[in-house]
């Protein structure tokens, strides 16, 4: 999986300045926000569906490996081929492999972060197999070289006449209206063809039932229907910790999904297949149980409730830090504040260091979570690996200083009085307007108030400590 | 009550005037109030810097500092939620102490059942909800309660009031940049209530919104709320 | 490949062990409506109909008529049906062709289908078909543009649960594909407008069938 290349200040400077994608992303993040909390309002208990869901998924994590073998079985037993792979690349040659075997130089594609996490279509594309995706905004994003900004509407930084003006360059020479209705239909009968001769579908899946070996796919346009029912050939790639222990449990995970994803009372298309069904769609089914690093984040107790999301990114849509900077500031598959405690721990501490800092802790995230992960949490336990890791030493050294002040009293009051000292040069009626650096880092947007005259704490009498 | 009074760091070297109305606001009610010389900083930064081993001795320092007091009292919420929370998770302190420590409005609301001190302040007023207060705290409406209550003051609802300040310790250095843009958003909300003042439970928050608001030339002002409660 | 499913096993194994056992799930949410009959039936056609997927409440009696009237407005011609439809719903004045394995191509050529369903749920607007003989295969009701689905008033339960509750044992003996289905297929990929139609129907259409004149 890739990680980002450069550090998260440095990219959220850049996407700060993007106009566009700041206000299309601020109306797409407010206006998704207020339609979750409608429907969420709407259900008397949804904090127990927030409790089962977070129970249920602590459960997967503690029994992985026997609910995994429950699955491989009914998988089996239903007529489909289980692979495992331990990466990316191993999970993008089982794909390459199928599609080679039915001479498929083109593939069909689902939206699926899992397969965007092993850079699958730049994978099968050196290999000559074309992996077209289907969902309306990825084809946009394909056609364009582009990636997504947002883990539920990928394209949300495209404006229609900027997308009227790719297909016209691409897949609809003739079309001249940007009306979204319009570019829909041509996408519809782009597609419409490549879905009637498709050879191979590719999934991802949102939930993988130990029990029956079924997996689930929940969607809204249809493109994960047709993917999913009309290629003779579908390859289900699912991450190891997707998995519910028994069909019942898909109860709970219905009813939080659409809700706090597209703040829907239920999203248009959820298809559900359970290995092959004689003379309905695929008649070969390939199902890739899929680690990159999933039990690495399981090896850290706290920081594996990371793995329990189910990738509704309602995390997103509350966070002041994501809807200002937007996703391809995180420099990963998985933006916002998810990404900041998953992409470092799928891909290591020191490869992605910055991103648990991406945060002011404020808590939205956790509190909309329809799994009850503690972000906030994790992210203080990954700013300590990260500080660990790789930490700067002047800050070290800052953070050891503070430390030293803060141990003793009498060492505060003197760092107050030391500092009503050096502030004077830079107080103009009563407030602080510029600071070297380090400090100018606030002082370039915000005045800072000054340290006061006298304080509290030294104005009782009595002997100062040690 | 014999109470203890933690100014906090930011508040003790910044917003003294806080602190000393929070003293004020207490003893009208007949209660002692003691703030320990002993006390510094309760260690919020460290932990949220991911400096947590240098948060320890802090903490410690914290608790034997306010041990003998029946209850603490703080004009900070998101000290309270460091020591209420983020103690035992963390630190592994599972002290009595930490579980009597208050912020100020929920002290007075929800511990002593007062929502009227007597208070006037004739100016136009809104409060900003700070995250700790509503999500670590969880403060509830204790401090609209009192702000309701006090003589003069007109209170304006705040647009996108649970939103963050962008404040959040070190980030605002950090990610300066991203921390400011959400910034800009809250003094703009704040502005578009024409209100004087603005009011909150947290002085880190007050220093942002603070510096936000007269960076911009913008009208309103950041006070402190047991400012307001104390005021007469 | 066993190399990689055993050591992916022994990792989970070596990064769970030892580790303390998760809380046992709690199940406090709703499994049972509360709702009676008529407003259930109420509820899931005001919820469909959010959906902007059109609603008729139709007696059993007009049911033939129901269907004839909805492929007539949409000017739907060319209707495919599973291949064990009820006769008696079919309209002889229409042309139904039952699906005896059409490809999907052929299908693409059609202008709607007429479908069943297995379970209805009030409370989210949802249709479940399971492959059943009035629903038929699951391309059937993807392909052509317009779909109109059958609903029994007794089919329609108030709350997800109760939905999986009667479908399960279709997964866990039988099998069965599932399809849930609330409203037409939609995207707002594009500055979040709503387009209703994107790869499956455009059009949803919900008969309700009771045995009271609606």
């Amino acid at each position: 999986m890739k990680g980002p290349t450069e550090s998260f200040p440095v990219a959220a400077n850049r996407e700060l300045g993007n106009a566009q994608l700041r206000s299309n992303l601020g109306n797409a993040t407010s206006t998704i926000r207020a339609k979750r909390a409608r429907v969420v309002e709407e259900l008397p208990d949804w904090e127990a569906l927030r409790d089962a869901g977070s129970a249920i998924k602590a459960d997967v994590l503690a029994n992985l490996d026997t609910y995994l073998l429950q699955f491989e079985q009914a998988l089996t037993a239903a007529g489909a081929t289980v692979h495992w792979a331990r990466d990316g690349a191993e999970a993008c040659a089982v794909v390459a492999e199928v599609a080679r075997a039915h001479g498929a130089d083109e593939v069909v594609k689902v939206k699926s972060l899992t397969t965007d996490e092993i850079e699958l279509n730049a994978t099968l594309a050196a290999q000559g197999i074309h992996a077209l995706e289907t969902d309306f905004a990825e084809l946009i994003l394909q056609l364009d070289g582009d990636w997504s900004s947002h883990i539920l509407v990928p394209a949300i930084h495209r404006n229609r006449t900027e997308i009227r003006d790719l297909f016209q360059r691409t897949i609809a020479p003739d079309i001249t209206s940007d009306e979204p209705g319009v570019l829909a239909e041509a996408a519809r009968v782009y597609l419409r063809e490549r879905f009637l001769n498709a050879k191979v579908g590719v999934s991802g899946a949102n939930f993988g039932v130990a029990e029956t070996g079924t997996l689930c796919v929940v969607e809204s346009e249809g493109n994960g229907r047709m993917c999913t029912t009309l290629p003779p050939v579908l390859v289900s790639i699912i991450g190891i910790e997707k998995l519910v222990p028994s069909f019942a449990d898909l109860e709970v995970f219905l009813q939080l999904l659409p809700r706090s994803s597209t703040g829907e009372r239920m999203n248009p298309y959820t298809s559900l297949w359970t290995g092959v069904t004689e003379g309905d769609g695929p008649q070969e089914l390939h199902v890739v149980l899929l680690d990159n690093g999933r039990t690495r984040v399981l090896e850290d107790e706290v920081g594996r409730q990371a793995l329990h999301c189910i990738r509704c990114s309602a995390c997103l849509n509350v966070c002041p830090v994501y809807s200002r900077t937007g996703g391809h500031a995180y420099g990963s598959v998985y933006p916002g504040p998810i990404g900041a405690i998953l992409t470092p721990q799928l891909i290591g501490i020191e490869n992605a260091p910055s991103l648990p800092f991406a945060s002011s802790l404020c808590g939205a995230c956790y509190e909309v979570c329809p799994v009850k992960i503690d972000i906030p949490r994790v992210l203080l336990h990954l700013r300590e690996k990260s500080v660990d890791a790789v930490g700067g030493r002047t800050e070290r050294a800052a953070m050891s200083g503070v430390g030293w002040v803060f141990g003793r009293a009498w060492r505060l009051r003197l760092a107050q009085r030391i500092g009503r000292v050096l502030q004077r040069p830079f107080v103009r009626d009563g407030v602080i307007r510029r600071l070297p650096p380090p400090l100018s880092a606030w002082t370039d947007s915000r005045d800072l108030r000054p340290i006061a005259p006298a304080h509290p704490s030294d104005e009782n009498s009595g002997n100062d400590d040690e | 009550m014999k109470l203890g009074l933690f100014s906090t760091c930011v508040a003790d070297t910044m917003f003294p005037d806080a602190v000393r109305a929070t003293a004020s606001v207490l003893e009208r009610l007949g209660h002692e109030v003691v703030v320990p010389r002993e006390q510094t900083c309760c260690g919020q930064m460290h932990l949220n810097a991911g400096y947590r081993r240098d948060a320890q001795p802090l903490a410690d320092r914290f608790v034997a500092t306010f041990a003998g007091f029946e209850a603490v009292v703080c004009p900070s919420s998101s000290c309270v939620g460091t020591i209420r929370e983020l103690y035992p998770q963390l630190l592994g302190i599972d002290n009595q102490i930490t579980e009597r420590v208050f912020e100020l409005s929920e002290f007075l609301v929800d511990q002593l059942g007062v929502e009227d001190l007597g208070a006037a302040y004739p100016h136009r007023v809104t409060y900003h909800p700070t995250c700790h207060s509503l999500r670590v705290t969880k403060v509830g409406d204790a401090p609209l309660r009192l702000l309701r209550n006090v003589r003069g003051l007109e209170l304006v609802e705040l647009p996108d009031a649970t939103e963050c300040c962008g404040f959040g310790g070190t980030f605002s250095l950090k990610n300066a940049a991203t921390s400011s843009a959400i910034l800009a958003d809250k003094c703009q909300s704040i502005e578009s209530t024409g209100a004087e003042v603005c009011t909150a439970l947290d002085g880190s928050c007050l220093l942002q919104i603070g510096g936000g608001l007269s960076r911009g030339g913008d009208r309103a002002r950041a006070v402190h709320i047991a400012e307001i409660l104390a005021s007469r | 490949m066993s190399d990689a499913r055993s050591q992916i096993l022994d990792r989970i194994r070596t990064a769970t062990g030892g580790a303390a056992a998760p809380p046992e799930s709690r199940r406090e949410y709703r499994h049972h409506d509360e709702r009676s009959h008529a407003e259930r039936v109420e509820l899931f056609c005001e919820r469909v109909g959010d959906y902007q997927a059109e609603v008729k409440r139709v007696h059993r009696d007009q049911l033939r008529a129901a269907i004839r009237n909805a492929l007539k407005r949409h000017q739907a011609k060319r209707v495919a049906i599973p291949a064990s439809f009820p006769q008696a719903w079919l309209s002889p004045s229409v042309e139904f062709i039952h699906d005896q394995g059409l490809t999907a191509r052929e299908l693409d050529g059609f202008d709607a289908v007429v479908t069943g369903c297995s379970v209805a749920i009030a409370e989210t607007g949802t249709i479940v078909t399971t492959g059943g003989q009035y629903e038929g295969r699951r391309l059937l009701s993807l392909v052509p543009d317009l779909h109109i689905c059958i609903v029994s008033e007794s089919q329609i339960v108030g709350l997800v649960p109760e939905a999986l509750a009667q479908v399960q044992l279709l997964v866990s003996r039988q099998r069965r594909p599932l399809t849930f289905i609330s409203g037409p297929s939609a995207t707002s990929d594009i500055e979040l407008e709503r387009v209703e139609g994107v790869h499956g129907p455009r059009k949803l259409v919900v008969l309700v069938v009771g045995e009271e004149n609606p």
